[in-house]
């Protein structure tokens, strides 16, 4: 009967279970021992990779710029302790696919020796450009895993003249809670970031949204939030996705964003609590990000823990730390189990979407076992942009893309809800993973080959065109030597 | 090193509920009221039950092994239990064993293999099945045993039994009569009015199922709360069995109130283990009904109004079976037609506007 009752402004959505005690009753573990080499990538943000300015070889320091943005949309890179640079090169990425990206490779000297920045006194004096400009400058970018460089986002904010900036602290995956401990135990840090931010886009209110089951966490920021009324602590419901940016922005603004628009537009922007802690870093510190508070969790984990490493920590030296059981692991997942890839192996940097690296057991694993879809429709329940899962996989399994184009392949989340609940173990976010890099590369091919078409008729027009010409200059000359042939003969007749 | 080379998507967890388990779910909700059905009708109903439900599992084993896949774990997802299973309770308690193996046959054969198995037909199996019963087999299909409990002296022997369900019932008339809505037909016939035909009609009895009716159907009181127990469990949802109740009610309500004595009050409607069945355990088949919320209001809005019509101007007075039917004929118009709203789109599907601050 929940049907009946449940608030107008959740969609869809499950309650997973949320295996998140291991971690997020014990403090953030910060003596990591140093790695000897960290491997630092170019790309750890949407948009164009940084360009490297240092050369192999060259002493850093921690904090120092490595590789500056290009372009609008970018971020910078900064080394994450000091140390030798062994070799700008590429090395497999992050990612599922492992596939070759360039990194910085960083030999540290152990001494993790910060590069000295001077003090800018009250920073509530700047001006609110200056704020971005710093912000940027640290290479802050979206840790709840966008990674959409801050910078901008304050920019739009700024220049939308936005009327609430909203702290997503849901954390609605389950097993992280690196989030979670960080507003536990930063959370002035914290609350100074949001109001930092709050000068940097010129907006005076902000809300900062905790689910329900992180009391202790929502207690916390409430106690450091107090002193300042344009700062509001709320809590919100327990439900997957909650920290789905729009279904957040809808749930507690009543906004929805259209589709195509960004969220400063209707005048609301986003931030997660990770972003805030790291603008309060840059900005009061002069410290760029470089390291963050990473999860590692899961059933082949003997001490899973919330642990703050540097940006580019291999996991193999992390899940060393955290005792991983190789024998017992079935899946390395990084981010949360819902929306996180799966890693072809561990060798691998951490980076600054890295909000969680898991080890699952068979056992944690959704069944694999595929059976028929019986149409029970939970996927369609479930889904939060309000999709019809069951008919776009149907469609998708008959090669159908562009049908399932349109019933809205281009509106998922990929939040895994479908996935999640379906009682046949259909893959479907697979599917539609698959669906949407298929319908790119076809687009991309149909692209091609106009592009081919065109250069063709172009030559084709160029060939005819050059032909003309000949035959026109042909009969000009044939033309001129009669001309002179019959000048030729009227004389000699006259002569 | 550890190296996992096949990429996987999320959802990396899952929710523990498989197919087989919402099918045993939904056998556990009807047990009740099919045991009650068993021990009311005695052996004879017993024997049909386990034949219906040994040649359903064996047509779905047969077809299996036509397609050439793997039997086992076909049989073990439940569904073909399930399929006989409703089909057993919607027949009449004593009738021949044929016509169990007939209905499973149709029922798996062509309610749900030549679509192409489980999750591809477009009829509830059951019904499809129970229907073709009726036309083709009208008189088996209405001969309704009077209540006669295992063990009760008055009660056909194991021997008499074995007879009733394997050659034939004989001196039909001494144990056989008509069901409630059955007798209102016949009765109005004769020209009789509502209030004298209900003189010995017991809601007290309908309630519990000691009445004349299908084998696993007499039951409202355990048949609906099979049904409230699966949607607390989240395997149905609230929409169709209430817009379907609702419907009749209200519809049989307002005539009931215009013309009490030839239309029937809705509680001897809704008082109905068949009602209950229907609304609970029939409508709800996932394959057949549509996929939204809306759209199952709908559908068990016209599941209603259908059911109401047949049994009150239609030839048959169970005609639930055909109600559900042409209903799930129109579940693919009503899904085409009633889509939920894509977030941050109108019902169109154009991007919403931004609203002007």
């Amino acid at each position: 009967m929940t049907g009946l009752f449940s608030n107008w402004r959740i969609r869809g959505g499950v309650h997973a279970e949320e295996r998140k005690t291991s971690t997020a009753t014990q403090a953030i573990v910060t003596d990591f021992p140093l790695p000897k080499k960290l491997y630092i990538p170019l790309q750890q943000h949407v948009g164009k990779p940084a360009e490297p300015l240092i050369k192999v070889g060259e002493v850093v320091l921690k904090g120092q710029l490595l590789a500056h943005s290009q372009g609008m949309i970018s971020a910078p890179v900064h080394a994450s302790s000091s140390g030798v640079i062994l070799d700008v090169n590429d090395y497999p990425a992050p990612h599922p696919s492992a596939l070759p990206i360039r990194m910085i490779v960083l030999e540290t000297d152990g001494k993790d020796e910060w590069l000295q920045t001077p003090d800018i006194g009250d920073p509530f004096q700047l001006p609110p450009e200056d704020i971005s400009l710093r912000v940027g400058a640290a290479g802050i970018v979206g840790l709840g895993g966008a990674t959409f460089p801050t910078a901008v986002k304050l920019n739009m904010g700024r220049e939308n003249r936005i009327d609430t900036l909203i702290i997503n602290g849901a954390e609605c995956e389950p097993y992280l809670s690196c989030d979670d401990r960080l507003m536990q135990e930063r959370a002035d840090a914290i609350i100074d970031g949001v109001r930092l931010m709050l000068h940097g886009m010129e907006t005076h209110s902000a809300v900062v949204a905790i689910e329900d089951n992180k009391p202790q966490a929502f207690a916390a920021m409430t106690a450091a939030a107090l002193p300042y009324p344009s700062v509001k602590v709320v809590q919100i419901p327990t439900r997957y996705p909650m920290g789905w940016d729009r279904q957040l922005i809808r749930y507690v603004t009543g906004k929805e964003v259209p589709v195509g628009c960004r969220s400063s537009e209707i005048g609301v922007t986003i931030h997660n609590v990770g972003t805030a802690y790291a603008v309060h870093n840059a900005i009061r510190h002069g410290r760029p990000l470089v390291s963050r508070v990473v999860t590692v969790a899961g059933g082949a984990v003997q001490r899973p823990m919330n642990v703050e490493v540097p940006l580019g920590t291999l996991i193999a030296d992390l899940f060393n730390f955290c005792y991983v059981s190789p024998e017992k692991t079935a899946r390395i997942v990084m981010g949360g189990p819902m929306m996180g890839d799966s890693l072809p192996h561990i060798s691998l940097p951490t980076v600054k979407a890295t909000s969680g690296i898991l080890a699952l057991t068979q056992s944690e694993l959704k069944d694999t076992d595929e059976q028929p879809c019986i149409r029970c429709a939970s996927c369609v329940t479930v889904c939060p942009a309000g999709l019809r899962p069951l008919d776009m996989a149907n469609n998708i399994r008959a090669n159908q893309l562009d049908a399932a184009v349109d019933i809205g392949l281009k509106d998922c989340i990929s939040c895994g809800c479908c996935s999640y609940i379906c009682p046949s173990n259909i893959p479907l976010v697979h599917y539609f993973k698959y669906a949407s890099g298929e319908v790119a590369a076809r687009q991309q091919a149909q692209h091609k080959s106009e592009q081919t078409k065109r250069l063709m008729e172009a030559r084709q027009a160029r060939l005819d065109r050059i032909a003309q010409q000949q035959k026109e200059e042909e009969e000009a000359r044939i033309a001129a030597k009669k001309e002179r042939d019959r000048l030729k003969a009227e004389q000699e007749a006259t002569v | 090193m550890m190296t996992h080379n096949k990429p996987s998507s999320g959802a990396h967890v899952g929710a523990n509920r498989s197919v087989r388990q919402i099918m045993w779910q939904v056998m556990l909700a009807l047990s009740p009221a099919t045991v009650f059905g068993l021990w009311c009708f005695g052996w004879p109903a017993v024997f049909l039950f386990s034949v219906t439900l040994t040649s359903a599992v064996l047509f779905e084993a047969f077809c299996i092994r036509l397609k050439g896949k793997a039997v086992k774990p076909v049989l073990l997802d439940g569904s073909a239990l399930l399929t006989g299973w409703l089909l057993a309770m919607t027949l009449p308690p004593w009738a021949p064993w044929w016509l169990g193996v007939v209905g499973a046959g149709l029922a798996i054969v062509l309610g749900k293999q030549v679509y192409g198995g489980l999750g591809q037909n477009l009829f509830n199996p059951a019904m499809l099945a129970r229907v073709a019963l009726l036309i083709s087999f009208p008189i088996e299909m209405t001969t309704w045993a009077n209540v006669s409990p295992l063990f009760f002296a008055d009660s056909p022997s194991f021997a008499d039994s074995l007879g009733i369900t394997f050659s034939g019932l004989q001196n039909l008339d001494a144990y056989t009569g008509a069901t409630t809505l059955g007798y209102i037909k016949t009765e109005f016939s004769q020209h009789r009015l509502l209030p004298d035909i209900l003189k010995d009609y017991s809601a007290v009895l309908n309630f519990i199922g000691w009445t004349r009716g299908s084998l696993g159907e007499t039951s409202t009181l355990l048949l609906g709360l099979g049904g409230l127990w699966l949607i607390r469990q989240n395997i149905i949802q609230w929409q169709i069995p209430v817009s379907l109740l609702m419907t009749v009610a209200l519809l049989s309500g307002v005539f009931h109130l215009l013309d009490s004595d030839h239309y029937v009050s809705p509680f001897l409607h809704l008082n109905s283990g068949a009602m209950m069945c229907v609304a609970f355990f029939i409508a709800t088949d996932y394959v057949t009904s549509p996929n939204t919320a809306t759209g199952q209001l709908v559908f068990g809005a016209g599941c209603g109004l259908l059911i109401f019509v047949i049994r009150t101007w239609g030839a048959y007075p169970e005609g639930a079976g055909f109600a559900v039917l042409l209903m799930n004929a129109a579940t693919p118009l009503i899904d085409h037609y009633i889509r939920p709203r894509i977030y941050g789109r109108d019902r169109k599907g154009k991007p919403l506007e931004i609203p002007k601050p």
